[in-house]
């Protein structure tokens, strides 16, 4: 079972916190802490798994993380999951976050930090894995969208609005961060396509 | 309504733009200010991006408990867009210890009834996720009326949400257990995925569930097989292996059904050996099926040439470039370390190389691995490995390794002086990681091994001049050196000759008692083992006694006491010095047997009578304190001795010196007597201190109907032995094994003669007055010799 999926930058912040087992908020607040402490020390030619923090609770959990350019993904599960594909797991979620938004960066995580829940819920429901199919998970939140856009009215602009202010604050989101960021796409995935 | 309510992106776009936490926290609580007035004032329009708002603020740490009942509200409102964004916060938000939480099972019941796909869709995915037990109770035949939809979408959902409703109430595996079957047959691998993880959920918690899913093995074995066999799949590929997440879980749940299992292991065994030779693990997804699959081939009941092939399929995982694998690896071979010992052995120069690894979690597992390991053909190589590791390992594995080692040295040390050896290399090394045990281990093995003394004393000698921080090192020499000092000074061949004086044995063990690293237990220990040393070293013993007259002032209580004895000791009691500091025997390991050993105080028994104990007291103290170290029970050693006979195996009486001859083998006891259930026992003890003395306890017992009163027993013994009858518990015996009878004799038997025994019985019984008269036959041999 997974008990919680992290993301967090290089210098802690969290991006997207979810914990499928019950923690009081600032138990949560902490673990995201220790954890993020306990996975900059490692260094990036050693191993993607370690041992649990004592807060996350037992021996029997463990971190399995993996490092885009600016952003750490880490699942925290127990011992009846298969290590290595959690690591597989990891890579199917970035790249169907790739798929819906379109050369993902750490800014698309930001701003749409519910969109990026809505995602996660259609490939970990519960703390079980509920689909790997990448198709198949695009093709349910495009049909989402377009329902949320056909009951706007007034919601839907802002969502339009949105996209539009993105694509114009250039200042704000320089393409150079997006092209460092498409190393997140090429090299590192080339390791494991 | 609200003046001007910021929009999410905008809020974000503040909040990165405050330059200090302050900052941060101000926006943050202007926004939450606005927002708990929009909650208020209730605008349904806006409410669902206050709470995306509030969510976002939420994941950064602030509170936001108050969007509780928003969550409520925007789960019943009629719009998409509104349940997204409540059941996200529901299942942020609210948790089974709120008493709101229930609130919302009325609008799952109605979403998941009558809503379109993806509203169903959300409501079971809160319900899997923060779903209580008495939610899952309401909810649970909608669910299942789910699970039998044609569309896979929510299909897949509600399995996965039986899941969970499944292992918050066990009760309601009965209902989802019959459509298991059926899904089975189902294409869509999403529907496959979750109806494999129900499936195990149910066999986990009920062995009647995992013989009623045994008969689905060849079904299983015949999608894997489909899985493994057709080409690469786009949809569910990933890096050339089709779906390796069901391939996973297939495994996975196939090792389950098959544990234990001839029928089904059988069945599986072709398909096991095909997975394993054919998968393709140049990358990552071919060696997570690969590695379930030796993992299963290891937990069920496979040919025994299958079993050989996963443990080498392991093997060569060890040696694999990716640190990944090589950490899986050394897991699965933990696994198996316990049950297929021998083939795990094959492998341990590789692990062995593990241990060198730079990653602190490999290391870890390797060292776990390399201790299950150890055994009496390699304990030398591998202690040398282990000892190296130990010199470059991180600290949190230090403690782990070090306790390691000691283990490993008790269980498998080929010869005494190799175990010292170790020992001594670890307290040096790592002394301070070492359990408190180690300490009583060591000196009570150079206690034992008496060839020995004079090499374990000159190199703790040695060892403690280089270095006296180590506290369970400088413990561990500081007795030796008190204890062998004598050895000190002479030749010994085993090590280099070195002129040892006796100024600078002392000078070291003061240096020891002055040092502020020492703990006051290492002080206890340095001044006992001086005080040792004016009988063992030929010299003047001026400096110990100034040595030991300095510290009566010291302002450590112990460490007073002691001085002040030792004192007493130089002074009033000088000719008893000698013997009370002679060289301790050996102490048993936590044996209660140990009153017999105490040699010393021997010498000390007519004291404990007649005077304090004072002067006795240093020997006991100190032996006290070892003993305690020992585990032993041992009882208040200032009682003076008891007057009855001590129960074999008791408890540690030092002074219990009158009667430490061996407890006596006992005697049988004899059955004498038995009329209409009345039963008479006879049981003899013949105390140690007085071999003439016989005591039988006389026992009746009544298993009839009725009691027996007004019992009377008499005896009659031969005239050349003495008889004393002492008066009974009582003269009735309750009915139906009431409380016995019991009475005492005693007989006096100085000449040894052949014990004859006449009883005479008068009791009531059952109405009618009985008498017996019988002679007692068959009385042991050892009751009279």
């Amino acid at each position: 079972m997974i008990q919680a999926i992290l993301v967090f930058n290089n210098h802690g912040k969290p991006r997207l916190v979810r914990f499928y087992q019950r923690f009081p908020e600032e138990i949560q607040q902490q673990i995201v802490r220790e954890t993020f402490h306990l996975v900059l020390k490692r260094d990036d030619n050693i191993c993607n798994f370690l041992e649990g923090g004592s807060l996350i609770g037992g021996s029997d959990y463990k971190l399995i993380y993996r490092h885009y350019a600016t952003l750490y993904f880490v699942f925290c599960v127990d011992s009846s999951e298969s290590e290595l594909g959690i690591l597989d797991l990891i890579q199917v979620f970035v790249e169907t976050l790739d798929k819906c938004f379109e050369n993902v960066c750490e800014l698309d995580l930001i701003f749409h930090m519910d969109k990026v829940h809505y995602i996660l819920q259609e490939v970990v429901m519960g703390g079980m894995v509920l689909e790997t199919n990448m198709n198949e998970i695009v093709a349910q939140m495009e049909a989402q969208s377009r329902l949320e856009k056909s009951e706007g009215g007034l919601s839907a602009a802002p969502a339009r609005a949105v996209s539009a202010v993105k694509n114009i604050n250039l200042p704000e989101i320089p393409r150079n961060i997006n092209i460092g960021d498409l190393n997140i796409k090429v090299p590192n995935l080339s390791q494991f396509v | 309504m609200v003046v001007s309510s910021l929009k999410l992106h905008d809020l974000i776009e503040e909040i990165r733009g405050a330059k200090t936490q302050a900052q941060e926290r101000e926006v943050i609580q202007k926004e939450c200010a606005h927002i708990r007035a929009s909650f208020r004032d209730g605008d349904p329009v806006q409410r669902h991006r206050q709470l995306a708002k509030l969510l976002y603020v939420h994941m950064l740490g602030y509170p936001a408990h108050f969007g509780q009942m928003e969550c409520l509200k925007l789960i019943a409102s009629p719009r998409f867009i509104d349940k997204r964004v409540g059941y996200l916060g529901a299942m942020l938000l609210l948790d089974e210890r709120h008493d709101a939480h229930l609130l919302i099972t009325n609008s799952i019941k109605n979403d998941l009834n009558h809503g379109i796909q993806p509203v169903q869709g959300l409501a079971l995915c809160t319900l899997s996720t923060m779903g209580s037990a008495e939610m899952c109770r309401d909810l649970a035949t909608e669910v299942e009326k789910l699970l039998l939809q044609p569309g896979p979408y929510v299909r897949k959902k509600a399995i996965l949400a039986a899941v969970h409703m499944v292992r918050k109430v066990p009760e309601l595996s009965d209902i989802f257990l019959p459509p298991c079957a059926k899904l089975l047959h189902e294409h869509h691998h999403g529907i496959l995925l979750g109806t494999i993880t129900l499936i195990m959920e149910l066999c986990q918690r009920s062995p009647a569930a995992l013989r009623h899913f045994q008969k689905v093995v060849p079904k299983l074995v015949q999608i894997l097989r489909t899985l493994v066999t057709t080409g690469y799949s786009k949809e569910h590929g990933i890096s050339g292996v089709s779906d390796p997440f069901l391939q996973v879980q297939i495994l996975r749940l196939l090792r389950i059904l098959g544990r234990n299992h001839e029928e089904s292991s059988e069945t599986m065994n072709d398909l096991l050996a095909q997975v394993a030779t054919n998968t393709n693990t140049s990358r990552n997804a071919g060696s997570a099926v690969l590695f379930e699959t030796v993992l299963t081939i290891m937990d069920i009941r496979s040919a025994a040439g299958l079993r050989v092939l996963a443990v080498n399929i392991l093997g060569h995982f060890l040696l694999n470039s990716d640190k990944n694998i090589r950490y899986v690896a050394l897991t699965s071979l933990l696994r198996l370390v316990q049950s297929d010992h021998s083939a795990v052995q094959r492998h341990r120069s590789t692990v062995v190389e593990c241990l060198r690894e730079t990653d602190a979690s490999l290391s870890r597992r390797a060292l776990e691995l390399s201790l299950a390991l150890v055994n009496s053909s390699n304990v030398q190589d591998m202690t040398k490995e282990l000892q190296a590791f130990l010199k470059s390992c991180p600290p949190d594995l230090r403690a782990d390794c070090a306790s390691g080692i000691l283990l490993a040295a008790e269980r498998f040390a080929p010869t005494k002086r190799w175990h010292i050896d170790t020992i001594l290399h670890v307290l040096t090394m790592a002394g301070t990681y070492v359990r408190d045990d180690a300490v009583a281990n060591l000196t009570q093995l150079i206690g034992g091994a008496q060839e020995l003394h004079a090499y374990s004393v000159r190199r703790l000698y040695h060892a403690l001049a280089r270095d006296i921080s180590q506290q369970p090192l400088v413990q561990v020499a500081t007795w030796c050196i008190g204890e062998y000092g004598d050895f000190l000074l002479e030749n010994c061949e085993e090590t280099e000759p070195l002129k040892v004086e006796e100024e600078e044995v002392l000078a070291l063990l003061e240096k020891v008692l002055q040092s502020h690293m020492s703990l006051p237990a290492t002080r206890g220990y340095a001044l006992t083992a001086l005080m040792k040393l004016s009988t063992r070293l030929q010299g003047d013993t001026n400096r110990i006694r100034q040595v030991v007259s300095i510290y009566g002032s010291c302002l450590d209580v112990e460490l007073q006491q002691r001085a002040v004895e030792y004192n007493m000791l130089f002074q009033k009691y000088d000719h008893m010095r000698a013997a009370i500091l002679e060289k301790m025997p050996l102490v048993e390991h936590s044996s209660p047997q140990a009153d017999e050993k105490a040699k010393g105080s021997r010498e000390v028994a007519p004291l404990s009578e007649d005077q304090a104990l004072v002067p006795t007291e240093p020997q006991t103290s100190k032996l006290s304190d070892l003993l305690d170290l020992l585990d032993d029970t041992s009882g208040d050693t200032r009682q003076p001795p008891p007057l009855q006979p001590s129960p074999e195996g008791g408890v540690v009486h030092l002074l219990d010196l009158p009667s430490t001859p061996p407890p006596p083998a006992s005697i049988p006891t004899l059955k004498v007597f038995e009329r209409e259930g009345v039963r008479l026992n006879l049981s003899f003890t013949r105390p140690p201190g007085t071999p003439a003395l016989l005591l039988i306890t006389v026992t009746t017992t009544n298993s009839s109907e009725d009691d027996v009163t007004h019992f009377i027993c008499q005896a009659a013994v031969p005239k050349s032995l003495q008889l004393q009858l002492q008066a009974p518990s009582g003269s009735t015996a309750t009915a139906r094994g009431g409380l016995p009878i019991t009475q005492l004799f005693r007989i006096l038997n100085p000449n040894k003669a052949p014990l004859r025994l006449k009883l005479r019985l008068t009791y009531n019984h059952f109405g009618q007055s009985v008498q017996e008269i019988f002679e007692v036959n068959n009385l042991p041999v050892e009751t009279w010799q």
